[in-house]
């Protein structure tokens, strides 16, 4: 089973597109972001603590961790700059 | 209160936003209007454009959940949110704010309100592209979360 990871803003660039479907045993919002940075530097650097202001689960706004179902469209927000 | 929330790559007129909204406002005293627009000189290099992106159906739902926030503070009667998306040129408006009560006060402090937590929770990403072809993703502002922080 897979999920379906959205990028926006400056992590379109890191990434290289806007999105990517990714295969998925399970695990929280914590196991994917460990698991991007450990992509590489570029990626660890993108998504460190500060730079990743929120991620989005099924269109359902994460407030902290929570879990990520196989299937799941996953959004990953950079700080917003709207207004 | 009733709310209306649009994200649209296109413009939006003053008048005709202000007669929509005062058709929800009853018997409201007061409608504060803000609109925000594309500065050509934020940095060194001229702007060509400001190019923003948001994410359809989350942007929508943080916006309205702001406006019920704000809501649940001011006696509003009506409230009426625009921003736009896309590639906008200097000058050009980026975003309304119109609020409807029945005093003045409310009024003033709700869209303030409005603005400081669109800038700061409200999904919305600014890229600058300058005249001379290089291109940044703007920076979230200090000052920004400060302006936010003042209202918890």
């Amino acid at each position: 089973m897979n999920i379906r990871v959205l990028y926006f803003g400056r992590l379109k660039d890191t990434a290289g597109c806007s999105e990517e479907q990714l295969p998925w045993a399970g695990g929280s919002t914590a196991t994917l972001l460990a698991q991007l940075r450990a992509r590489g530097d570029s990626w660890a650097q993108a998504l460190a603590e500060g730079q990743v202001f929120r991620l989005v689960v099924n269109q359902q706004v994460v407030r902290g961790e929570a879990d990520i179902p196989p299937g799941a469209e996953v959004g990953i927000l950079p700080p917003v700059t709207g207004g | 209160m009733h709310c209306h929330i649009s994200i649209q790559t296109g413009g939006f007129d003053l008048a005709a936003e202000e007669a929509a909204l005062r058709q929800h406002a009853g018997d409201a005293g007061a409608l504060v209007a803000f609109q925000g627009m594309v500065r050509a000189h934020d940095a060194a290099i001229p702007l060509a454009a400001l190019f923003l992106e948001h994410y359809p159906g989350v942007t929508e739902a943080e916006i309205q959940r702001i406006a019920d926030d704000a809501a649940q503070r001011w006696p509003l009667s009506a409230v009426r949110v625009i921003h736009r998306v896309g590639s906008l040129a200097p000058g050009e408006q980026i975003v309304l704010v119109l609020v409807a009560s029945g005093h003045r006060k409310a009024a003033f402090a709700a869209a303030e309100y409005l603005m400081d937590y669109l800038k700061t929770e409200a999904p919305f990403w600014k890229r600058e592209d300058f005249v001379d072809g290089s291109r940044r993703w703007v920076d979230a502002k200090a000052s920004d979360d400060a302006a936010a922080a003042r209202w918890a």
